[in-house]
């Protein structure tokens, strides 16, 4: 008898099954991943198996737990299996932990109810436990505030509240989503570490996590399992047309070709860029610091890096969007100076950006048409109507979507279709430099190929440059000429893609490449490469901002801040770049 | 939704054409038939009062005037506090917070006591209650518009128009007030029962309207007076008073829902 | 929290300019309307209260006094100071507004939640239309109902004030000031309870297996109860207007009507006195409401 034996599980919301009939187990002490795009179920699944899916939802099937059905069962008879037999972990800390109630007092409250311990037994237990998930000076954190620690800290105290009572079943659902490539490599092993004989199911959107770390697969789509085996298997030979799509879409870091550098002149020049501003609490927030990079014709650069690294604040400064306190930025030969309201409308035109979020991007209460016609109806004041329909109606082909959308709102619209709206508004005046901020981040797998795509094609078209903001190295390996690695406010290391990818010469980019998940089972994940989190920017460490968290600091490191100096073909900012070998 | 809007609607029309077909006026006094009960005899539907005049035209003419006073003084705390609202959260950073302690400093303030003071200080007239009224709501409605603007502001469409070059008064006009609209409706409708109460309260003090005019707080003041005798002056104009201020209620949550606004700003 | 204690000096200050420059812009003394006095006769009243002396002149001495607690001379009752009348009309009130807002609180809270915890059930709809209609009647419209109903046609409670002793004549006074409260906040604590309910964190702890019981009192209630507490500074100055009708309809000796019968009479002294009063009382009761929301939202303490 398995663990978990789940039996043609369907729910419905109203007259549509979001979860249609599936079936699977999991043993005692085996890890299943569960992977799926958006909407595809997985979500619902894990929550349906505890009971905790809203009061409309309307469920059938069996899921049977050591042989005990739990499927519509009351909250009194699920009570006894929550935390003490089956442990689950969200994927967002800040809202999966009361703000109100100090990290101690939540989970002592658990060991309270299922009378684990009283007293001062529960306090030392909670103690114990907050140390077991590498949380520095529990005692103190015991006190403290889920606001006051970072999204990493939060997520361990998720996991020491799923652990405390020592389940036999782990749901982990999408646990490092919300958090950097780095603190990520982090808790999965913390996770792995922990694990011991229990079950664990992990439910993610990205194959690289389960590729290493789970023993057998399920794959969802639209609701129903269409493929399920040993994970190895899955990967080697998959059935389903759509595990093959999804296999096809996963990007790797660690290998695949890279693009040769293109060998243009310059259109866009940075030089000592500085970016700061007051945070919420008025302190001065150092987001750019002395950054100088530039941007060839037909280029794509990625610039990488993890929450904090600044890169956002970069590109809006040179937008115009946001004020940089120094340093210039020159575009064909002009300076861009101001805000984006007092420059030159030839200048405006030619610099574009794509958002992250598609749907916050676009104006609900426009129609496509409008969103994309009016950066014409502002530039091209003396376009009749009639060939600004036609321009739009041309563009929105360009980006795969046929005119039936023009009476579209934006709602309407999925999320890749939105990006591709997005997109069409940005490319309608023909612009010199594009900028996409993260704007693959929010988009399921199998569409973001399609975007890239979409990048590429309109760069090979028009010469347009690209700059490319991504956490991901993945993407940013299938689609940049060069990179930049940004880390607090300063740039680290720039190269040739070539060159970064095979050779990186700064710790940091090592680490960011190491900490990238590879989604083939047969390479054994690495261990997690940093200790620590990004420090704040309004007190950055001294010298090498870097320093606290690398392997190969010494004294200098902390005494003298590193210049980009030229090393092989890359400029790099470390003491050490020379000395240390970073080749794996 | 419907429902409310429609006894709102009838109310509406009974006040302003009601008074036609009552061969009654407001003003003349009768003193052979005071305090006559409701019904048909007589043609006073309503009764009489206590000087013999037709208190279902005196209640139409109350509507007339409470909800005259309710509407002009939400649109002059509508007028103010969207502006001042939408200032404040476009142009943000200090000029944001030096407006917004002032409205905060306002808040603390008992106001109703101001307006009484007001009242007590200057002659007792319409206009007056109309600013004072409007003076108090102002407050709520700048504070939502200013909230809903400044996370509009901070949306990326609006960036995504400032880069295409998009004017200021465009992105005003065209991207941030239509996605204002929904929650300034709502509160103008929520905002109008409360300028109801604080005029018929003022009118209920003797402080309000004066007579010969009338409101429903003054009808319902003169109803206390004779309560114990006739006791339809009172319970008529109250019911009227409470079905409109419920009407108003049930529509502002409706359209709250349709609009999903949240309830605190 | 030492800054909003400062911050509350200059709103204090502002509302007795405010209520002073009001009370001696208008037109008209407070003496216009009696029979009409010699000259000499009015110049000495008119000198007997230093309404001859200059504007700023005027507002010194009032702001000395001000400050030894001394609001001047009523000018209609002549034998006391607004000081007096303050003294003898605010414990009534202040009994009356206490007792109200207990059982707002009580009430209100209580079936708010319970609303929320049965949300869409009949129960939740009975007092969610009882709480709709609660805070569409007017305290002038449901102070004389209810003295019709309850005192005049049944006779179960007494309907005045005076002559009365003990609890009762409490009864009537006291609902009516509390009834639109408990409205707003069963309505305020239903809604903000089911927002709360719906967070992620409550899931989590539900994750956890610890009961509804424990759910409601460790989790949900202190969030859920943070809009209630922002609304005590609005409730208060509700419950303060409130009283100066009801102590109208019931004739209760309170405060509230020495104001109305200040302002009817135009007696500017009394009512100045009782506006700036009352502001600071209202400006007091908020800071601490401030003070006690920081203790509850973490969040805010910081800051």
């Amino acid at each position: 008898m398995s663990l978990l034996e789940v039996n043609d599980l369907t729910v419905q919301y109203g007259n549509n099954a979001v979860v249609d009939t599936v079936s699977f187990t999991v043993d005692r002490g085996e890890s299943v991943g569960i992977v799926g795009e958006s909407g595809s179920g997985k979500t619902q699944t894990a929550l349906s198996l505890l009971g905790l899916l809203p009061r409309n939802a309307k469920m059938t099937g069996s899921v049977r737990f050591d042989g005990e059905e739990l499927l519509n069962r009351g909250e009194n008879h699920l009570d006894g299996f929550r935390a003490q037999r089956i442990g689950i972990i969200f994927q967002s800390p800040m809202q999966a932990l009361n703000p109100y109630l100090r990290i101690g007092k939540q989970l002592r409250q658990i060991l309270l109810q299922h009378k684990i311990a009283t007293g001062n037994d529960a306090d030392a237990k909670v103690n114990q436990m907050l140390d077991r998930v590498g949380l520095p000076d529990p005692e103190r954190q015991f006190l403290a505030f889920p606001h006051e620690l970072s999204g990493g800290m939060r997520q361990r105290v998720m996991i020491a509240s799923a652990l405390i009572c020592a389940p036999d079943l782990l749901i982990a659902d999408e646990p490092t989503t919300a958090l950097d490539v780095t603190v990520q490599a982090q808790i999965l092993d913390l996770l792995e570490e922990l694990r011991d004989d229990m079950a664990l199911l992990l439910i993610t959107h990205d194959l690289g996590i389960v590729a290493g770390r789970c023993e057998r697969l399920l794959v969802f789509q639209a609701g129903k399992l269409v493929e399920a085996g040993a994970t190895v298997a899955v990967f080697a030979s998959p059935r389903n047309e759509h595990t093959k799509r999804l296999l096809a879409a996963a990007l790797r870091a660690d290998r695949g070709e890279v693009l040769a550098p293109a060998d243009a002149k310059t259109v866009l020049g940075v030089e000592g860029a500085t970016v700061s501003y007051r945070d919420s609490h008025n302190a001065r927030l150092q987001a750019v610091v002395g950054v100088d990079l530039s941007l060839r014709e037909a280029e794509t650069l990625a610039i990488v890096g993890e929450s904090g690294s600044g890169k956002s604040s970069l590109v809006r400064a040179i937008l115009g969007l946001i004020p940089m306190q120094g340093g210039r930025v020159v575009y064909a030969g002009e300076p861009l100076e101001g805000p984006v309201e007092l420059r030159a409308a030839a200048q405006r035109r030619d610099l574009q950006l794509v958002f992250q979020d598609p749907v916050s991007a676009l104006n609900p209460q426009m129609r496509v048409q409008t969103i994309v016609g009016e950066p014409l109806l502002v530039h091209e004041s003396t376009m009749t109507a009639e060939s600004r329909k036609d321009q739009v109606i041309t563009m929105l082909q360009k980006v795969g979507l046929d005119e039936s959308y023009l009476r579209s709102y934006p709602h309407q619209l999925s999320g890749g279709q939105a990006q591709r709206v997005a997109i069409a508004r940005a490319l309608i005046l023909k612009p010199k430099i594009l900028i996409c901020d993260e704007a693959v981040a929010a988009i399921d797998s199998a569409v973001r190929e399609q975007i890239l795509d979409l990048l590429r094609m309109a760069q090979h078209e028009s010469g347009l440059s690209i700059i490319f903001i991504s956490h991901d190295l993945a993407v940013v390996r299938s689609i940049s000429h060069r990179v930049a690695v940004m880390y607090l406010g300063r740039l680290v290391e720039v190269a040739n893609s070539e060159n970064l990818f095979a050779l990186p010469r700064h710790p940091y980019t090592k680490a960011l490449l190491d900490a990238s998940p590879v989604p083939d089972p047969l390479v054994a994940p690495v261990a997690a490469p940093l200790k620590g989190e990004i420090p704040s920017s309004v007190s950055p460490p001294s010298g090498c901002v870097f320093h606290p968290r690398c392997q190969y600091a010494e004294n200098i490191c902390s005494e003298r801040r590193p210049e980009l100096r030229q090393i092989g073909g890359a400029r790099v900012a470390c003491h050490r770049a020379e000395e240390i070998d970073l080749s794996s | 939704m419907k429902r409310s809007g429609g006894i709102l609607l009838f109310v509406l029309v009974l006040a302003i054409i009601g008074p036609w077909l009552s061969p009654h006026d407001y003003l003349s006094t009768n003193f052979d038939d005071m305090l006559r009960s409701p019904g048909l005899s007589g043609l006073h539907l309503f009764g009489t009062d206590d000087l013999g005049r037709d208190l279902f035209v005196r209640t139409m003419l109350g509507i007339r005037v409470t909800l005259l006073v309710a509407v002009v003084a939400s649109l002059v705390s509508l007028v103010i506090g969207v502006t001042y609202g939408a200032v404040a959260g476009y142009v943000g950073g200090r000029v944001d917070a030096v407006m917004m302690r002032f409205v905060d400093t306002l808040y603390a303030l008992p106001f109703i006591f101001f307006v009484i003071l007001l009242m007590v200080a200057f002659e007792r007239n319409f206009l007056l209650i109309f600013v004072a009224i409007g003076a108090i709501n102002w407050l709520d409605m700048a504070r939502i518009v200013r909230g809903q603007t400044l996370s509009l502001r901070e949306r990326e469409f609006v960036s995504a128009a400032r880069l295409m070059g998009v004017s200021t008064a465009r992105i005003i006009f065209r991207h941030i007030t239509p996605n204002l609209l929904g929650i300034v409706v709502v509160y103008v409708t929520l905002t109008i029962p409360q300028a109801i109460l604080v005029e018929s309260f003022l009118s209920f003090l003797g402080l309000g309207v004066q007579e010969p005019q009338t409101s429903l707080g003054a009808l319902v003041d003169a109803g206390v007076n004779q309560m114990e005798g006739a006791s339809w002056m009172l319970l008529i104009p109250a019911a009227v008073l409470a079905l409109i201020l419920m009407s108003f209620n049930f529509l502002g949550d409706a359209m709250r829902d349709f609009f999903d606004v949240r309830q605190t700003p | 929290m030492l800054l909003r204690l400062l911050g509350a000096i200059p709103t204090l200050l502002l509302v007795i300019v405010l209520a002073f420059l009001m009370v001696h812009a208008a037109p008209g003394g407070p003496f216009d309307d009696e029979r009409v006095l010699p000259t000499d006769v009015a110049a000495n009243i008119q000198a007997a209260y230093h309404l001859d002396e200059p504007l700023p002149q005027q507002f010194t001495r009032y702001m000395a006094g001000l400050l030894r607690g001394d609001l001047g001379p009523s000018y209609r009752y002549r034998d006391y100071t607004v000081s007096e009348l303050i003294g003898s009309g605010f414990p009534i009130s202040l009994q009356l507004g206490a007792l109200a807002m207990a059982l707002a609180l009580l009430v209100g809270i209580s079936s708010g939640t319970v609303a929320a915890l049965k949300q869409g059930s009949m129960l939740d709809r009975v007092v969610m239309s009882f709480a709709m209609t609660g805070i569409s009647i007017p305290v002038f419209v449901v102070a004389p109902v209810l003295v019709l109903l309850l005192a005049v046609k049944l006779q179960w409670l007494p309907a005045g004030w005076s002559g009365e002793s003990g609890f009762a004549k409490f009864v009537l006074p006291v609902i009516t000031l509390a009834l639109p409260q408990i409205a707003y906040i069963a309505r305020l604590t239903r809604a903000s309870m089911i927002d709360v309910l719906g967070c992620d964190f409550i899931r989590t702890a539900r994750s956890q297996g610890l009961g509804s019981k424990a759910i409601i009192r460790v989790h949900a209630l202190k969030p859920a109860m943070l809009p209630v507490l922002s609304y005590m500074g609005p409730a208060i100055a509700a419950i303060l207007t409130g009283t100066v009708v009801v102590e109208e309809v019931f004739g209760i000796p309170g405060l509230g009507q020495f104001f109305v019968r200040g302002a009817l009479n135009r007696d500017y002294t009394l009512v100045l006195g009782i506006v700036i009063f009352y502001a600071a009382l209202i400006i007091s009761l908020n800071l601490v409401v401030d003070i006690l929301y920081g203790f509850i939202d973490p969040r805010v303490r910081q800051r």
